[in-house]
């Protein structure tokens, strides 16, 4: 695979959906750098074990980690971030070739591929909990904190 | 004095519930809005208060013997910045940095003010996305101008219909109708080669990735109302694209 080019395609259609979105014009270069992490991730785990599954749900992990980083960095919502990261990883084909197998009246296949579409997006889904999850546990010490404070 | 208690008390509700309105029109997670609003009335010494949050509705109760308050959320878009922007007014708000004047100020200012790229910025990066997405995804170098013209023109087409009818599901259908007529022709006339990898690539600015991500953050954080409303419209729209794909195809 061409690394480079890969890396400067997945920065510019991540930058391109934060201006879609209207992200703040000071963190479109993030989003770009969060939607390359994702999509170079998802690419090299695909090509070592050839399970689009796990790939995606690396992907969304690392998008999801680096959304919430630079979110603290920020203090800015992560949304921000990790919206123009998952886009890439989205299973716009398989969803795609599903919808055409039922057009061509070919059930069986597009079972197969409605299927591996459900999974990919569950995966996404599961990407998002874990990496959620994960920064609770981390930032909990600093979590517990604010709440008192609050309470 | 109760007069003036009274007037602050009615300035604070309008100050969370604005916040809330403006944070749920832009695209902002329901618990994100949720945690917003309650931490701004416990810094305006509101403890009690309660509020219930769905993508159609914000209901507000600040204590046992006040009235509840709603708003009405109508329209939805999708516009981050103005969820940055509250954010930060509502952090400084916390913080003591604003008083609750100046917070209501500010908001209605965010409020009025359109943070928008211009239209053709934005279609111009919905052609860029489309182009990259197209050569991820193993399209041809020599097919990618026409997935750059026509991710532009599937954008215009759904924007502009967005504006005459506010039907987001029939504006996403006709754009990806278009998209899959122009793709079509474009192959059978033997001007490009790869229909499947055009027409993926074309769609993807249309693809509702914002709705997705927000009803999984929403059903985790346990807001189960809003998380299946929003997934049904992600549904719909994903929906509403497939099957004016659908139609070129089965042709």
């Amino acid at each position: 695979m061409n690394w480079p080019l890969e890396a400067f395609l997945s920065f510019m259609a991540a930058g391109a959906f934060g201006v879609i979105f209207n992200t703040p014009r000071r963190t479109l270069i993030s989003c770009g750098l969060v939607g390359m992490s994702g999509w170079l991730i998802y690419r090299i785990f695909f090509l070592t074990f050839e399970d689009p599954v796990q790939a995606s749900f690396a992907g969304a992990f690392v998008v999801s980690i680096v959304a919430h980083l630079l979110a603290k960095k920020f203090r800015m919502p992560m949304i921000i971030f990790s919206i123009a990261g998952i886009i890439p990883l989205v299973p716009g084909s398989k969803a795609y070739n599903a919808m055409r197998k039922i057009v061509e009246h070919n059930y069986l296949e597009a079972i197969a591929f409605a299927s591996e579409a459900m999974m990919i997006s569950g995966a996404v889904a599961m990407g998002l909990v874990f990496a959620e999850v994960l920064m609770q546990l981390f930032f909990k010490r600093q979590a517990k904190r604010i709440q008192k404070k609050w309470a | 004095m109760a007069q003036i208690g009274e007037t602050r008390r009615e300035l604070a509700l309008d100050c969370f519930l604005l916040a809330g309105r403006i944070m749920m029109e832009s695209g902002a997670e329901t618990y994100r809005v949720e945690d917003t609003m309650i931490r701004m009335a416990v810094s305006q010494n509101m403890v009690n208060s309660h509020c219930f949050v769905t993508p159609s509705g914000i209901m507000f109760s600040p204590s046992e013997e006040l009235a509840t308050r709603f708003v009405r959320i109508n329209n939805r878009s999708t516009d981050l910045e103005r969820v940055a922007l509250i954010n930060s007014v509502s952090r400084k708000l916390v913080a003591g940095e604003y008083t609750l004047q100046q917070a209501y100020d500010e908001m209605l200012i965010i409020d009025q003010t359109n943070y928008r790229f211009h239209i053709w910025i934005q279609i111009l990066a919905a052609a860029v996305a489309s182009g990259c997405f197209f050569i991820l995804l193993g399209g041809k170098w020599a097919d990618l101008p026409f997935a750059f013209l026509f991710g532009g023109t599937g954008f215009i087409i759904v924007e502009t219909i967005l504006i005459e009818t506010r039907v987001k599901i029939f504006a996403e259908f006709i754009g990806s109708f278009v998209i899959g007529i122009l793709a079509s022709i474009t192959v059978y006339t033997g001007f490009a080669s790869d229909l499947d990898t055009l027409i993926i690539g074309s769609i993807m600015p249309l693809v509702p990735g914002l709705l997705i991500t927000n009803a999984v953050r929403d059903l985790m954080a346990g807001h189960f109302v809003s998380g299946l409303s929003k997934g049904a419209e992600a549904f719909l729209t994903a929906f509403a694209i497939g099957a004016g794909i659908a139609v070129v195809l089965s042709f």
